[in-house]
């Protein structure tokens, strides 16, 4: 099939930035859309012109470095699938594609589609873990979790922290990216003894870094390629009141 | 070139508790004085920055992702093995020990072997502590599944996404040290050499992948996690930025390179669509729990899987491999595949493809306890290939997937320099010449929690290395270099992508150097690869320039790096003139099909020494021995 591509281009984050209309003939239903943005990438270079700049590595919807806005969607059309995973299959001959970065305030564009989610690793490192240090664990089967509590902590543990959630929420929140990972592990009694600290300190990051707040629009979870569920920022917000309540710090 | 690989003395069970015992220590207030770098943020490279972070060392850590989460550990799926024995069902730190031994087709150290079974309970304990949701049981306890190449349940897991929870729990460990301030991190930095100082590894130099600026940085001693080669073959399951360059570019500084050939074909990945594949997927080796592996009796077979009657099907690795079936290693799995397809009985549209069928599971199981063991894995499949697993069956063919050769280190996991050490998948260490499945996982935090911590003081304190900062004369020179290198690749302006000269190499290496390999086809491929390497340096095109993020420029780095090494696997492959686990020569089978191991002339370790860019390398030996687990021709029948 052939079809026509309209793409942000931008030379650098202080640059001005435009939409490039480019022709994809020739495409198989069978490639990834990535594979499909290799192939006009290739074109490019052997015309001598720079290719498309994007994010990507294990082409498996796994490492969370891909990204794209696409067709005013983050990660196209598919439910439940990062940009990745999605195959040409999806689009007819004839279609015109938009393609966008990943747009917030705290996200800024590095080049063309690529964007700085930097600010995810700062909200992990403010309390996005359980303190435990090499060597000092006890047996691993000590303490019983339930199945359907592991299950559930499981569920939220699955994000990619790809930022599809940030790119679709109209506030550009943060906070179902911030409530998997306090769900992951406030659930589990590992994460209980730093529940409180931890819900303050993640939404504390949060706020600093320029993510709007949750108007519970659920946009976050529409556009999430692993489907993380909505109850986990009804988590978080029992968390963060809780912890705002009985907080000594 | 000496090598000693300083494997304690004494009875194996003991030896890693006698070695951390007779290791010096560096006292608590000395250590934030050493500064330490460690490249990669794997599972290997991030557990070991964290738990030097935690112990008070000064520590850089390097990766050329935007954050430390997203290393190729991410996408391993299966599980990790620990000798836990908590089925019940006769496992013991023993039995890891002899299964891995006797999985590596006997080319691995069997002191370090049994080490890394011991640290296995370890690793499960600290992984639980730190959060990661591994699969229960209704009582509230640790569920296990079956893995290749074992015949008791010990690889733990989380569904499908097992790499995933255990790298995010080492990142959140290291993001943990970042927040104190004991681990610098250093993001879209690539490393492209390693600084020797009087003999030491003494600091690294990066170009900063979105200004293309070079910067050295100095340290005490330089650690390398920084994964595999699999990327030589163009396409195979590793993410696309994986590359050789940084064990590479250190075996240019003097680091020898053991065993560059042992490769892994992984037999269960979905097959090659079409010329514009970019990488292949892989299915978990745990689907072959419940999966049955068959192709059609009959030559170009036209009949759609479900119409084929029972019959008219070859069971074939139950039929070759009685008691282990269809779990039997994943280089005999992959080979009997590449068989019956070189037969003309393989499947789908390019007849390289054997299938996976879950219909027998599911009528036994039911749909839904299939879904909850693989049900993300089912989704992959369905969405790259359009095809319903639960109703027809997967479609596999091999593919090239980890790479157990890299950087030779002794049993304190340093390479042949002084102070560099090599941890993971880039060090050559526990595998031999075939990784069991779910033994990735486990080597990569074994050597970053549990021994590097460890052996990485011990070299501090006895190496004692003196101050060298970056204002020292090597480090300039290297930069120097790197530069020049850089505007080289920029000033050609060929005709040909980089991508296109890389899928060349590939095709070269699946062909001659891939999943069985001849003497004839392997000096062909030693002809080929030089005068590629030579249409690289005068025809590549890398647009743009160098101060920007130039993804083009990444990529030719890299290339040429794999235009050098891929030499160098060949020559070790027509060196090595036996068969053995994923190292199958076409001479040397036995009569029914199988490896055919030479043990008077090769157990050991071939161990290249570079000796510059005109010279030939020089090949030394580090024998092996085998005092516990008996030299004897693996049987999986």
């Amino acid at each position: 099939m052939n079809l026509t591509l309209h793409v942000w281009r931008q030379a650098g984050p202080s640059e001005a930035g435009r939409l490039v209309t480019y022709d994809a003939p020739d495409v198989s239903p069978e490639m990834s859309f990535l594979e499909m943005l290799d192939v006009v990438n290739e074109r490019l270079i052997e015309r001598g012109q720079e290719p498309i700049a994007f994010d990507h590595d294990c082409r498996e919807g796994i490492c969370g470095s891909c990204s794209l806005v696409i067709n005013g969607v983050p990660h196209g059309p598919r439910r439940g699938t990062a940009t990745c995973q999605l195959h040409m299959r999806t689009f007819s001959d004839g279609d015109h594609i938009w393609i966008e970065p990943f747009r917030a305030r705290a996200f800024p564009i590095v080049r063309d589609l690529i964007v700085d989610r930097s600010a995810f690793d700062r909200i992990i490192q403010t309390g996005g873990f359980i303190g435990v240090s090499t060597g000092s664990a006890p047996d691993a089967n000590a303490i019983p979790i339930p199945k359907a509590v592991a299950d559930r902590s499981m569920d939220a543990a699955a994000c990619i922290g790809c930022g599809a959630c940030v790119a679709a929420c109209p506030n550009a929140s943060a906070m179902l990216f911030t409530a998997a990972k306090i769900s992951h592990l406030g659930l589990l009694p590992q994460g209980r003894p730093e529940r409180t600290k931890r819900a303050l300190a993640m939404v504390q990051r949060m706020d600093l870094e320029h993510f709007g707040g949750c108007t519970n629009y659920g946009e976050c979870h529409t556009a999430c390629p692993k489907e993380i569920p909505l109850e986990t920022i009804a988590l978080l917000n029992r968390d963060y009141l809780k912890a705002s309540l009985v907080s000594r710090d | 070139m000496e090598l000693n690989a300083n494997i304690p003395s004494g009875p194996i069970e003991k030896a890693w508790e006698t070695h951390r015992f007779e290791m010096k220590l560096v006292s608590p207030a000395n250590k934030r004085r050493y500064t330490i770098i460690v490249v990669g943020s794997g599972l290997a490279g991030a557990s070991a920055a964290a738990t030097l972070g935690e112990l008070g060392y000064n520590v850089l850590c390097f990766t050329y992702h935007d954050s430390p989460r997203r290393a190729h550990s991410i996408a391993a799926q299966g599980g990790i093995n620990a000798a836990k024995n908590y089925q019940n069902d006769g496992d013991s730190v023993y039995r890891l020990f002899y299964d891995t031994v006797k999985g590596g087709d006997f080319r691995s150290r069997e002191a370090n072997v049994h080490r890394l079974a011991e640290i296995s309970l370890n690793i499960i304990d600290q992984c639980v502590a730190q959060g990661v949701p591994f699969a229960r049981e209704y009582g509230g306890l640790l569920d296990n599944r079956s893995f290749g190449g074992a015949q008791v349940s010990r690889t733990f897991y989380a569904r499908g996404q097992t790499g995933q929870q255990l790298l995010l729990g080492a990142y959140q460990a290291l993001e943990r040290q970042i927040a104190a301030g004991s681990v610098q991190m250093f993001t879209r930095s690539e490393m492209l050499d390693v600084v020797v100082v009087d003999g030491q590894a003494r600091g690294i130099v990066t170009r900063d992948l979105v200004t293309g600026e070079v910067h050295s940085y100095a340290a005490d001693a330089v650690v390398l996690g920084t994964g595999g080669y699999s990327n030589v073959f163009y396409l195979s399951t590793n993410a696309k930025a994986c590359n050789v360059t940084a064990i590479w570019r250190a075996y240019k500084r003097g680091a020898a390179m053991a065993n560059p050939c042992f490769t892994q074909i992984h037999p269960t990945c979905i097959p090659v669509a079409g010329d514009y594949q970019s990488k292949l997927t892989l299915m978990s080796e745990s689907l072959r729990n419940d999966g049955r592996v068959w192709v059609p009796k009959a030559k170009d077979e036209t009949r759609r899987a479900r119409d084929i009657p029972e019959a008219e099907r070859d069971y074939f690795l139950e039929r070759k491999y009685p008691s282990f079936g269809n779990l039997a290693p994943r280089d005999i799995a992959s080979r009997s595949a590449k068989e019956v397809c070189d037969e003309g009985r393989g499947v789908g549209d390019t007849g390289q493809g054997v299938y996976l069928d879950f219909a027998d599971a599911i009528g036994r199981l039911g749909e839904d306890t299939i879904r909850e063991r693989y049900g993300n894995l089912f989704e992959i499949y369905e969405r790259i290939t359009d095809e319903n697993p639960y109703q027809v069956p997967m479609r596999i063919y091999p593919a090239p997937h980890y790479t157990m050769g890299g950087l030779w280190v002794d049993y304190n996991l340093m390479s042949t320099i002084p102070g560099l050490h090599v941890i993971g998948e880039a060090n050559f260490s526990d595998h031999g010449a075939n990784r069991l499945g779910a033994s990735a996982l486990m080597q990569g935090l074994a050597d970053g929690y549990f021994v590097l911590p460890y052996t990485i003081g011990h070299y501090l304190a006895t190496a004692k290395p003196g101050p060298v900062d970056t204002s020292h004369a090597a480090f300039g020179e290297v930069e120097q270099e790197i530069a020049h290198r850089t505007r080289r690749l920029l000033e050609i302006r060929g005709k040909r992508t980089v991508d296109s000269i890389h899928q060349e190499l590939g095709r070269i290496m699946w062909n001659h150097c891939g999943m069985s390999r001849t003497a004839a086809g392997l000096s062909q491929a030693l002809e080929r690869i030089p005068a590629l390497r030579d249409e690289f340096w005068q025809n590549v095109t890398v647009p743009g320039g160098n101060e920007q993020l130039n993804q083009s420029l990444e990529k030719a780095g890299r290339l040429a790096d794999f235009l050098e090494f891929a030499e160098l696997m060949c020559r070790d492959a027509l060196d090595r003139s036996e068969s053995c686990g994923g190292h199958f020569r076409e001479e040397h089978q036995t009569s029914d099909g199988e490896a055919l191991r030479d043990d008077e002339h090769y157990a050991h370790v071939s161990v290249w020494e570079y000796r510059g860019p005109e010279a030939a390398p020089v090949l030394h030996s580090e024998p092996l021995t085998f005092d516990h687990v008996a030299l004897a021709q693996r049987s999986y029948k």
